[in-house]
């Protein structure tokens, strides 16, 4: 039998009488990479936070290194060597490199001044054991994500850590910083430190882990070794049901105006000499690596970044767009990147959020705001985009990541726009959200609208594209079409350089 | 389709209701503080004679109280409420003295010429304060405090220091409708002007979606600067009128009248729900925190009064303010604890 770091068995757990696990078992084997997978709110969160003793479970049984614990108290769990790298990893960010990973032991040896000198280094060790080098003074607010997830990462192997769990630790990384990730963590299993992973990433859940645990409502699907699953099989029992997807083809017909005209677009340093055609009924995808200018190239579009040469023509009218009233004035909607800081009123109404784009045309008597023509509004597009709520005025943040972004596309659709650019469609959305999200995409283009969509999720792209522009540092350097490509050589051309 | 529609009527009354408890707490208070004094003061606290006295005192902060709500909601605020409320009452007073004097134009063409004149004043000092915040970027709390210091030093160098007195306007704060005196009815029509506006209006919808997120509003097309501006613009002017408001009752205008009301118009938004972090504050919240606050200054004052018959009661009013709003966010923290509690316990 393999050595066990951790048993639960017939874990129960319920908030305020909404069940987040039922009888749930998971087994950790020790030196060995685990992925916790499962959709949003399957119980995932929930399930790490019992064994890092952040929750207190209702039922069930918990052994941690031989040892049975009634209650296990978060001190019990770091003692245990449990170490949990949360997705905010509970950096302080105004401390520099150093003193986030040094200080906690400083701290406990309950010395009355710092001793700098053993502060960094124990900082430097700490970072050589992953082999990694970072600026030890430089504060951690100005390091990229995947160094703080570094940094988070020795901090963790500083307090002993023998079981690491990170909570989708790739989701903000580039996929060479995926890579670099990886390697850290092979590296660490083969000196005996056990991870679990938490994802939704299934390529990466397949390419890493050794043993996968699937959970589905709260409850168990499946548990085994990695050479047990596959793709389809991970969907399946993720999502409970098959899921295929089509690709979309689209011939525009090319007699006509452009319904937009991108040429020679440059920003100072960011965008060179952009230039392409957007047909009516099309989706053209824009991809590249962070920093590549897809953002960029949105966001002047959108008139959030101003221009240095170029032409924009929509419907062959040359415009400037100089503001984002500028941008809506000419049909242009944009569905950010960051949904949750740029996209959504979160304390706001689900209903608030959908009809803010439109709540001016929803006037009646004297020019006061009619609240049944609004009512309407709110209902006729929650259920339209099938935004599933007890309640439309509960606040926006009470939905799961898929629902938020239906809410995000339920207020520009609601505008009416003849050219949607969407970054990031699907980011945090789960797989079967995703799927009906890209149904959707279709469906609005199959109506005439033009979509835009910037995403490096390569399957993404296969799927909704009718064509795919590839950029590199600030330019386009090829066009790709989503029918002679597939997946492996489409992730080959992202990262290359 | 049609179920759906009369469900999601039906449930944002309800969770309107539900969603109010604040209000309602606020509201059991305000209550409870009328029936204590009015137990404890017999014959005093409750008669024709203290409600209309009371009446004539809340309305100067109350008005105040509207402009720091609305630049509140949109996450900033306005300290300079009280140099506009000044200065403008200046410029009216001006020009009562100097055109409405012993020979000057009739009355009830210069009366209505001040007051113009003042919302003008307020105007334009609301609309610096908005041009500021939005086009400038500055930090609300320090573009009103330059403004505040700057309003009020204008006053000092054009009346030279001393109060401008004229009793032209003491018919505004001396006389009553059908038993209401003026001061009340203004301050009535305020909270039903800014309810429909902060309600029903496009204006007031953005107010609330610009102090939740200012990011997403820019994100969703919401011009924000126009908003601001317009928000400052009607903090500017809602002070003017509290300035018409000082000068009919003081029967002067004078640079450093009300200057505890700053503050005192925080705590009033602080107690009536309104977050100082923006998106959150409804009128009724604040109508019933400008209530409690006099009935506690009142009956505190009667009550210390009559216990030690000396006159330095007076400063023990201050004193029972941050007292009240202490008690109700510790109320309001204990009840929405309790409310978790039960919640899981339910479960």
């Amino acid at each position: 039998m393999a050595d066990e770091i951790i048993r639960l068995t017939g874990i129960h757990k319920s908030f305020a009488g909404v069940r987040a696990l039922q009888d749930v078992d998971l087994t950790i084997e020790r030196g060995k990479i685990h992925c916790l997978v499962g959709e949003n709110g399957c119980g995932k969160s929930t399930l790490i936070k019992i064994i890092a003793g952040v929750y207190e479970r209702d039922a069930g049984e918990m052994i941690i290194n031989g040892t049975r614990y009634e209650k296990l108290t978060p001190i019990e769990a770091i003692r245990e060597g449990i170490q949990v790298i949360y997705q905010d990893f509970s950096l302080f960010p105004n401390l520099t490199v150093a003193e986030n990973i040094a200080l906690n032991e400083e701290l406990a040896e309950g010395r009355r001044f710092v001793n700098w000198r053993n502060v960094y280094r124990v900082a430097e060790d700490a970072l050589a054991q992953i082999d990694v080098q970072l600026p030890l003074k430089a504060r951690v607010e100005e390091m990229s994500v995947a160094n703080k997830q570094l940094i988070a990462i020795s901090k963790a192997l500083r307090q002993n850590a023998q079981v690491i769990i990170m909570d989708e630790p790739t989701s903000a990384l580039t996929e060479r910083e995926v890579r670099a990730l990886f390697s850290v963590i092979r590296k660490l299993e083969a000196r005996g430190i056990t991870f679990l992973f938490v994802s939704h990433k299934l390529n990466e859940v397949l390419e890493i882990s050794e043993k996968i645990i699937v959970l589905r409502n709260g409850k168990n699907v499946s548990q085994g070794n990695r050479s047990e699953y596959d793709n389809r099989r991970l969907v399946r029992e993720m999502t409970g049901h098959d899921i295929t997807t089509k690709r979309y083809t689209y011939t525009p017909d090319k007699s006509s105006e452009p319904l937009l005209r991108v040429d020679g677009l440059s920003a100072k340093d960011l965008l060179y000499e952009i230039s392409f055609d957007l047909y009516a009924g099309e989706i053209v995808g824009v991809t590249g690596l962070l920093g590549s200018g897809r953002t960029e190239l949105a966001l002047a579009l959108f008139g959030t970044l101003s221009i240095d040469a170029g032409q924009i023509s929509i419907n062959g009218e040359p415009v400037k767009i100089k503001s984002i009233q500028d941008a809506i004035a000419h049909g242009i909607g944009y569905v950010p990147e960051d949904r949750l800081t740029e996209g959504l009123f979160l304390e706001r109404s689900i209903g608030n959020n959908v009809v803010v784009r439109i709540i001016d045309r929803l006037r009646g008597t004297l020019g006061f705001t009619d609240p049944r023509r609004v009512n309407a509004q709110i209902d006729h597009w929650v259920n339209a985009l099938s935004i599933k709520t007890s309640d439309p005025s509960l606040p926006a943040k009470t939905l799961s990541g898929g629902n938020q972004q239906r809410v995000v596309l339920a207020k520009w659709l609601a505008s009416e726009p003849n050219l949607l650019i969407m970054n990031g469609p699907t980011i945090g959305v789960d797989i079967g959200s995703k799927d009906e999200l890209h149904e959707m995409m279709k469906t609005l283009a199959g109506q005439g609208m033009g979509l835009l969509v910037i995403s490096d999720d390569i399957p993404e792209l296969l799927a909704t594209c009718n064509r795919i522009l590839l950029m590199r540092h600030g330019r386009i350097v090829e066009e790709i079409q989503p029918a002679q490509t597939n997946e492996n050589e489409l992730a080959a051309k992202l990262i290359e350089e | 389709m049609e179920e759906t529609k009369t469900k999601a009527a039906q449930k944002s009354l309800l969770s309107r209701l539900s969603g109010d408890s604040y209000i309602l707490r606020l509201l059991a208070i305000t209550i409870l503080i009328f029936i204590a004094f009015s137990i404890v003061l017999p014959g005093k606290f409750f008669t024709v004679r203290n409600l209309q006295s009371m009446a004539v005192q809340f309305p100067e902060f109350g008005i105040l109280a509207f402009a720091i709500m609305i630049t509140m909601i949109t996450g900033g605020i306005d300290l300079s409420i009280v140099g506009a409320a000044n200065l403008a009452a200046i410029a009216a007073a001006l020009i009562l003295t100097h055109l409405g004097g012993d020979g000057g134009m009739s009355l009830s063409l210069v009366i209505p010429l001040a007051m113009v004149a003042a919302l003008i004043v307020g105007s334009i000092a609301g609309l610096i304060n908005g041009f500021l915040v939005a086009k400038v970027g500055i930090t609300p709390i320090l573009a009103t405090l330059g403004t505040w210091s700057l309003y009020t030093g204008l006053s000092y160098v054009i009346t030279g220091g001393p109060a401008i007195t004229t009793t032209q306007l003491a018919f505004i704060g001396n006389s009553s409708v059908v038993g209401l005196p003026i001061p009340v009815i203004v301050f009535a029509l305020l909270a039903v002007a800014f309810s429909i506006m902060l309600n029903r209006t496009t204006f007031g919808f953005n107010v609330y979606m610009l102090g939740t997120n200012p990011t997403a509003a820019r994100f969703s097309g919401i011009n924000i600067d126009r908003v601001l501006i317009r928000t400052y613009w009607l903090s500017g002017l809602v002070a003017s009128i509290a300035g018409i408001i000082f000068l009919s009752r003081a029967n002067s205008a004078k640079p450093d009248y009300g200057a505890s009301y700053v503050l005192l118009t925080v705590l009033i938004a602080i107690l009536g729900g309104i977050s100082y972090t923006g998106g959150v504050g409804k009128v009724s919240g604040l109508v019933l925190a400008v209530l409690s606050i006099q009935f506690l200054s009142t009956g505190l004052n009667m009550l210390m009064l009559q216990l030690s018959g000396s006159s330095k009661a007076i400063f023990f009013r201050q004193f029972a303010w941050g007292g009240l709003l202490l008690l109700v966010m510790v109320i309001n923290y204990y009840s929405e604890k309790w409310k978790d509690k039960r919640a899981s316990e339910a479960a």
